[in-house]
């Protein structure tokens, strides 16, 4: 019965594993990193909005219109502004693995400072990036 | 080898000594490439969409027609383009696990980042040139 069973299972399944995500208590390191990926994802969908953008300004004043008017809408914005924190924490986040990539940042203090680096950076660029939007329209 | 269904042996222990598959750091190196040249590419890209906000059309057209913008922004989406295509292999090949979703999925993130980046360029060439 339990010989059956096993059977199917693949040697690693049978392994004992280290704990994965669920186990552990939620750090802003770990959030950063999976923010990173979902920044990632975002941008990924979002290059179809760059491309409607530029299609659109490729083919004529109408078309230009139509797209600008979905964009600038209450709906349209909000999701420029997803767009555009999405771009500048994912920028951060770079800058981040950058850092870590030279084996620099990686303790303690530094690494705590360098996520909130990260995740304030992002916030503050995205903040001035509006304001500069609304300030010169 | 493997012949044995309650080995212990995982598919790592089956594959090694056989050699490695030849490119390993290549998409490492590739990602850390494009990000380190999208730091500036991104500036500009958002300076350049920062410049263009409530202009009229005939503004941005000519703007994104220009030499100058049209080169920094065909150079911004290739980047990217090509960035975001190696980034979405990681993670289908960090969660999707079946062979054949795998392959398709794959499969679909190249096509989607040809058809995406094609697309731009055309229309930033379109712009420059008609």
């Amino acid at each position: 019965m339990v010989e059956a069973k096993t059977r199917t299972v693949s040697p690693e399944a049978r392994r004992p594993l280290s704990p994965h995500l669920q186990i552990y208590r939620p750090m802003l390191t770990m959030m950063m990193s999976i923010m990173h990926r979902i920044t990632g994802i975002a941008l990924y969908a979002g290059t179809l909005l760059l491309a409607a953008w530029l299609i659109a300004a490729a083919t004529d004043a109408r078309a230009f219109a139509t797209v600008s008017d979905l964009l600038s809408s209450v709906l349209g914005r909000l999701i420029l502004l997803g767009f555009t924190w999405s771009l500048f924490h994912h920028l951060m986040g770079g800058l981040r693995h950058f850092i870590q990539d030279t084996g620099r940042g990686m303790e303690h203090p530094e690494r705590e400072y360098l996520a909130q680096a990260t995740l304030f950076g992002g916030l503050a660029l995205t903040i001035v990036v509006w304001a500069l939007a609304y300030a010169s329209r | 080898m493997s012949n044995n269904p309650n080995s212990m042996r995982t598919t790592v222990r089956q594959v090694r000594h056989l050699g490695s598959a030849k490119s390993g750091t290549h998409h490492a190196w590739n990602m850390r490439l494009t990000s380190f040249a999208l730091v500036p590419l991104t500036i500009a890209f958002v300076w350049i969409v920062l410049s263009l906000v409530g202009k009229d059309y005939n503004t941005v057209r000519a703007a994104l027609g220009s030499p100058m913008l049209a080169i920094i922004m065909l150079l911004f989406i290739l980047t990217s383009i090509y960035h975001m295509m190696l980034g979405m292999q990681t993670i289908i090949e960090d969660y999707v696990h079946g062979e054949g979703t795998k392959t398709l999925s794959l499969a679909l993130n190249i096509f989607f980042s040809f058809a995406v980046g094609l697309a731009c360029v055309y229309a930033v060439l379109r712009l420059s040139f008609v």
